[in-house]
């Protein structure tokens, strides 16, 4: 890992329109990214963790603008992709690929492996055919398949070895840049050590830097270098990830963490033990600090103040007015 | 479906070991639970038995399809005339072979003239939804709430007799039920993450449309398409019975059944034959379309 951002976004932000039920009312929005700043380093893996709902996957698609951000900035190598044109755009999505949770919805039923792991070099126009099924056979190697199956179909295949193939077709572009939503949460567990090992291994050897969004975080926690921890549409901390367990800035972290060590949001009960109240409607969240309504902490001033993102130490970042005047503001 | 099938020699050449191994599409499975079914088999038989008579009718048929075997009008089934003959002392058996081209094309070229508009319009509506589903939306439901036949027949008055204007009558009538459905799986489809990894990849909506939509809907509308041809073939044949569809001297079926109740007394077999023929032709597709739905798609059970 290097201290060279590849990518950085700026007062992200995706609001999904709501039909209201009131024809004059006011139009109403799920706030599923919420003015989201960050930098992602070439060659680290930032794992992203959150409750269900909290706009984890919405975060990592609109950061390749696979869903068109409401506002802010996207940028990447230096280029802001919110400025791109749709040919731009295209041409830029060599670099920045995606993966996805389930093994089956993922792969269409209809084609052969060969087929969708070459698809990418058709959108790119890149390739003669035989060179293509060259590719196809090298991705499959790379990625534990036995080429001897390239012209098989999805549902011959199981779920490991399913997600093997879509992080081949991920490949297919040498991107510099994947986002992986929860790779391996469907799959059974001896499985998810393999394919992780698989995503460490092809980090180290083409250089990937990851986004890696999870809802369990001891299944990860080995390959994550940072985590950030993102509540109802916005980020609330962001750390190294020792420095998060041993300096826990944010009280929802902080919560989290007492109850539930290894950040397993699929352990409900526990989630519901450790705060207080009901998580609140992402349509219209709480005023001030998104948390305020659940926080030990809470001012008048949480109620009305949105607390800024501070770097309050070094490469630790949180969104929370305990840390009023300490480090810098960093999403002016 | 695409290079990769067809160009098996070059992945044997290029993959060490690929020859001896298996692979079995959704159709190449498709296909094995079909030929399981007894009763599709049957009637896959009857409907290439019919279409063979139907290409061949020149070669299969006694007669010509106009000769008039004058002294011998209205005759019942005798080894000359198997089943018979009509008013103007026409083979009935030849008729009946011959109306079998109206049926048949009937069943082919309007269900192809509705499943393009029917395909057309239900995946623009899906895939672009919003206000363009709504107007699209808006437009099937008048076309669906008219009363089909009587649509047709209006149809038919407007653009006049003949079997091209059949073709279209009930082409236009009989599009909706697949629009509706396609309608609502290119709904479902577009969410899917393969779709979203092609657009991660640089896919347009026309390469989506084409490599991802319509593949995966196929086999619906063969189903659709299949089940609705038994409806399309009692179209014609009630359009001709009333006198609007197919016109003498060309035979269709309908057109006979509609000539024969006149002499119901001195030759019933003249109307019971080409009945029959209507009868066992809408069966076999009905069931055919059944047994397809079975195989390809049985989320449409409840259709
Ligand atoms: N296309 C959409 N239209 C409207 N609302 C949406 C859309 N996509 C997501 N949302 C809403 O945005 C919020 C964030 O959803 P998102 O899928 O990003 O959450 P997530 O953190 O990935 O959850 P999970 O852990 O369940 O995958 C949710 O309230 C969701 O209902
Ligand atoms: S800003 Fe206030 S309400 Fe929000 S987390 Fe900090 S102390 Fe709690
Ligand atoms: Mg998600």
């Amino acid at each position: 890992m290097t201290n060279e951002i590849i990518l950085s976004v700026s007062k992200l932000r995706k609001w999904f329109p709501v039909k209201s039920s009131k024809v004059f009312g006011e139009k109403q929005y799920v706030k599923a990214v919420n003015d989201i700043t960050f930098d992602i380093h070439k060659g680290e893996t930032l794992g992203v963790v959150g409750e269900s709902g909290c706009g984890k996957t919405t975060l990592g698609r609109t950061m390749i603008r696979l869903i068109e951000p409401t506002s802010g900035k996207i940028v990447f190598e230096g280029k802001d992709l919110t400025a791109f044109s749709e040919k731009e755009m295209r041409l830029a999505r060599k670099d920045l690929q995606i993966m996805f949770q389930d093994p089956y919805g993922s792969l269409n039923p209809r084609m052969t492996v060969g087929d969708i792991i070459t698809e990418p070099y058709v959108f790119q126009k890149m390739y003669t055919k035989k060179e293509r099924i060259e590719k196809a056979v090298e991705l499959m190697k790379i990625c534990g398949l036995d080429p001897v199956y390239i012209r098989r179909y999805p549902h011959e295949f199981s779920g490991g070895q399913r997600q093997r193939i879509g992080i081949a077709r991920a490949l297919a572009l040498r991107p510099k840049f994947l986002v992986c939503d929860e790779p391996v949460s469907a799959l059974d567990v001896s499985i998810q050590s393999q394919i992780i090992n698989l995503l460490m291994d092809l980090q180290q050897e083409f250089g990937l830097t990851y986004l890696f969004i999870s809802h369990n975080l001891s299944v990860v926690y080995h390959m994550v270098d940072r985590i950030a921890v993102m509540y109802l549409g916005n980020l609330v901390e962001l750390a190294d990830k020792e420095d998060l367990y041993q300096n826990t800035a944010h009280p929802y972290t902080r919560a989290l963490l007492k109850s539930i060590p290894s950040l397993d949001f699929s352990e409900e009960h526990k989630l519901r033990a450790a705060l207080k109240g009901d998580i609140p409607s992402p349509i219209n969240p709480p005023s001030g600090c998104v948390f305020h309504t659940r926080c030990e902490n809470c001012t008048e001033r949480c109620r009305q103040e949105v607390p800024p993102l501070r770097e309050i130490a070094p490469r630790h970042f949180t969104a929370c007015h305990l840390y009023d005047g300490q480090g810098k503001i960093v999403d002016a | 479906m695409r290079f990769f099938k067809r160009k098996s020699d070059v992945f044997n050449s290029l993959i060490e070991g690929a020859e001896g191994v298996t692979y079995t599409s959704f159709y190449h499975d498709a296909f094995k639970r079909l030929r399981r079914d007894k009763v599709a088999m049957v009637c896959l038989a009857v409907v290439i038995l019919i279409v063979v008579a139907a290409i061949f009718a020149p070669l299969i048929t006694p007669y010509e399809e106009d000769y008039m075997d004058i002294g011998n009008e209205l005759s019942g089934p005798s080894a000359e005339h198997w089943l018979g003959t009509d008013e103007f002392g026409r083979d009935v058996f030849t008729r009946i072979i011959y109306g079998s081209r109206v049926s048949l094309m009937v069943g082919l070229v309007a269900e192809s003239i509705a499943v393009a508009i029917g395909l057309i319009v239900g995946a623009v509506a899906g895939f672009y939804g919003g206000k363009v589903d709504a107007v699209l939306s808006r437009i099937i439901e008048i076309f669906a709430s008219f009363p089909h036949i009587l649509f047709a027949i209006v149809v038919m008055f407007v653009l006049g007799t003949g079997i091209i204007n059949v073709f279209i009558a009930v082409g236009v009538v009989g599009w909706t039920g697949l629009a509706r459905v396609i309608r609502s799986q290119i709904m479902q489809l577009k969410q899917k993450e393969y779709v979203e990894a092609a657009r991660a990849s640089g896919g347009r909506n026309m390469q989506i449309i084409f490599r991802h939509l319509i593949p995966n809907c196929l086999s619906t509308i063969i189903v659709v398409a299949t089940m609705n041809i038994p409806s399309d073939i009692m179209y014609e044949a009630s359009l001709s019975f009333l006198g609007l569809g197919v016109q003498p001297p060309q035979a269709s079926w309908g057109s006979m059944i509609s000539e024969a109740r006149k002499f119901m007394r001195q030759n019933p077999g003249y109307s019971v034959f080409p009945g029959v023929a209507l009868i066992i032709t809408v069966l076999a597709f009905n069931l055919l379309g059944d047994a397809l739905r079975d195989a390809l798609d049985p989320r449409l059970k409840n259709l």
